[in-house]
């Protein structure tokens, strides 16, 4: 039998497919199957058969129904976890520019600052923040414990956090930002440690910056504030879309939906409504990336 | 010559002289990076503290002896260091077999994830095939998508697997994969195991770096494309090969979501151990107080971390330079 010969563009096209087979395979399986089956699962209801195997009857919306005119947690935790993610992405992108200005100039001890910085993604353990706050709880008798014990340090600080919220108020300062800056001065620890990827992201597009715009800039006569919005500000601009989206996928992988659909579906069973929770969060998660990252895109400058 | 040195010396002369020079400007600049600098120098240290300051607590936590705990005179420094509670902790965590068998089993997904994802990496950076850049798209997919939209389905998979009916044809019944690691040495193997499709990008990322003439003269020596992967490109990768390891090791290990919804023996899964043990002394032990229960949580805690802080700090260049090779999409 003659074999048939092959170009070199064929060949190496069929290289290519055998090089990434066993992911395109495992695509397939475990992504596109299961984001299929995840949608019919939350259309029926499942029953797992004796053998191994399951069942599953048409319900049609009925799980989505329950979902959301029903169910008792799932609307508030929904709200809460978009509403803090909708929080944390501007103050996270903010801080995280900030601190990659702040570590951009060269001082001593550099390097140790950055690997500290770094830290928090490093030792970001799910399974230990769980139980630190179980033993927290524990400690203080409840769960409801965990507010008296927040109290109780604020008033213990020494500072008067009511008679600064009382000044601002009294300059007229709108009380939607005010409830803003104070959500995020509770919130500072989480977000310095859900920056350090960003921080680092930041340093390498601020180093990537060639010296020569600065140099025109300085030469023109722009001052340092001019300068940053005109040559660093632009240049950083398409590194804010990989940390919008970075943060937003890291701050829902942890978010407390994630949590519930878990726990609907192994420890109360209800697979169906586990799928609805899964779908409508992954769903809105998708939406909200996609018109961040729109709004971003119109008005980014791409050197080169 | 002679008199434009002259020149000059005098034209110094004068303009060193203090009573020519206006100092104010400079001074005022002078003041204005000092306090540049003392104001950034307050922010970072203030910041390293908010990310340090739990650590060091759980770390002299770890070190008290019971009476500290109680002794309002103690802060950060234990008047009575004692190492019982680490003995306990180690004891009831069984640390030395579990540490072990948990560095093998991530360590064995770390190598697979990087052969796999290195190969992928490597397919999409340097051939040319219909529907590339669709697939490609479908890699973003993998990073962006939540893990827990396909959990259902694959938990169900695993739990009577039974690939084209083979299990059932030998067997006679599919086979029940839970509670082992199998589930997650096959997700690994496909390219699907922890955070694979960040892996896959960073390596592509890598080998579009690299010069095709390392290819070619590889060709015309009469390499073959496998033997050219292998051999010359996995080589010129070092520095991808060990971010993307150290990456994946340390977050293999971290995980918990995959270990939970496999139900993996906590036997393996070392973090599994931490949320239970605080249980395990309040009822093996019979240590009731919850602040001192706490004590032992801690020691346990700083076990668990001691290998990830030592590869971080042996490792942290990679990590580090792993973040801004894959950060910069551009």
């Amino acid at each position: 039998m003659k074999k048939r010969k092959l170009t070199l563009t064929k060949k190496r096209m069929i290289n290519g497919y055998l090089f990434i087979l066993p992911w395109l395979i495992g695509f397939i399986i475990f992504y596109i199957r299961s984001i299929i089956l995840t949608t019919e699962f939350s259309f029926s209801e499942l029953t797992v058969g004796a053998v191994g195997g399951y069942e599953l009857e048409f319900v049609g919306l009925d799980n989505f129904i329950y979902a959301f005119r029903e169910h008792g947690t799932f609307k508030q935790i929904l709200t809460s976890s978009v509403g803090n993610m909708i929080l944390d992405i501007p103050l996270i992108i903010f801080f995280s520019l900030f601190m990659a200005i702040l570590l951009n100039r060269q001082f001593k001890g550099r390097t140790l600052v950055r690997v500290i910085f770094f830290l928090p993604v490093i030792l970001n353990s799910s399974a230990i923040s769980t139980a630190l706050e179980l033993s927290q709880q524990m400690m203080a008798g409840g769960i409801s414990a965990g507010s008296s014990q927040m109290a109780a340090e604020t008033s213990s600080s020494g500072v008067d956090v009511g008679y600064y919220i009382g000044l601002f108020k009294e300059l007229a300062m709108p009380d939607f930002i005010l409830d803003y800056i104070v959500a995020a001065v509770g919130r500072i620890n989480n977000i310095i440690t859900a920056s350090g990827v960003q921080i680092v992201i930041f340093l390498a597009a601020l180093q990537s910056i060639p010296g020569s715009m600065y140099e025109v800039a300085k030469i023109e006569g722009a001052t340092a504030y001019e300068t940053f919005w005109k040559v660093t500000f632009p240049m950083v601009m398409p590194h804010i879309i990989t940390n919008v989206v970075y943060t937003v996928i890291d701050n829902f992988a942890e978010s407390q939906v994630v949590t519930l659909a878990y726990d609907t579906a192994f420890t109360s069973f209800d697979y169906g409504l586990s799928s609805v929770f899964s779908l409508v969060s992954t769903a809105i998660t998708c939406l909200i990336l996609i018109l961040i990252v729109g709004f971003i895109q119109k008005r980014t400058f791409y050197y080169n | 010559m002679d008199t434009a040195n002259k020149v000059k010396n005098r034209i110094k002369t004068i303009t060193m002289n203090p009573k020519f020079v206006n100092n104010t400007k400079g001074m005022a600049s002078d003041f204005k990076k000092l306090f540049i600098k003392i104001f950034s120098f307050i922010v970072i240290l203030g910041i390293c503290y908010v990310i340090l300051a739990p650590v060091i607590g759980m770390i002299v936590n770890s070190f008290m002896s019971d009476a500290d705990k109680y002794n309002p005179m103690v802060y950060m420094i234990p008047q009575n260091p004692t190492l019982e509670k680490y003995k306990l902790a180690w004891e009831r965590m069984d640390y030395l077999p579990t540490m072990g068998r948990d560095l093998l089993y991530s360590g064995s997904l770390m190598l697979m994830q990087v052969f796999v994802c290195s190969m992928v990496g490597y397919g999409f950076a340097r051939f040319d095939f219909p529907f590339k850049k669709l697939l490609f798209a479908c890699v973003v997919v993998m990073i962006v998508i939540p893990d827990h939209s396909i959990m259902l389905p694959i938990y169900m998979t695993f739990k009577s697997f039974d690939p084209l009916g083979l299990a059932t044809l030998i067997t006679g019944k599919p086979l029940v994969l839970m509670s082992s690691p199998i589930p997650m040495y096959i997700m690994t193997i496909f390219g699907c195991g922890v955070r694979s499709g960040l892996y896959i990008y960073i390596f592509n990322q890598f080998f579009r770096g690299l010069p095709k003439e390392i290819e070619e003269a590889a060709l015309v020596d009469g390499a073959g494309t496998w033997y050219t992967y292998f051999r010359i490109m996995l080589v010129n990768a070092i520095p991808a090969v060990v971010t993307v390891a150290v990456f994946s090791m340390v977050w293999q290990y971290n995980d918990t979501f995959y270990a939970k919804l496999f139900l993996i023996s906590e036997d393996i899964v070392i973090s599994k151990k931490i949320s239970t043990l605080q249980a395990t002394i309040a009822n093996v032990d019979k240590i009731l107080d919850t602040s001192i229960q706490e004590l032992y949580l801690d020691a346990g805690i700083v076990l668990v971390m001691l290998p990830i802080v030592i590869i971080y700090i042996a490792l942290q260049k990679y990590f580090i330079e792993g973040v801004e090779r894959s950060g910069i999409v551009g």
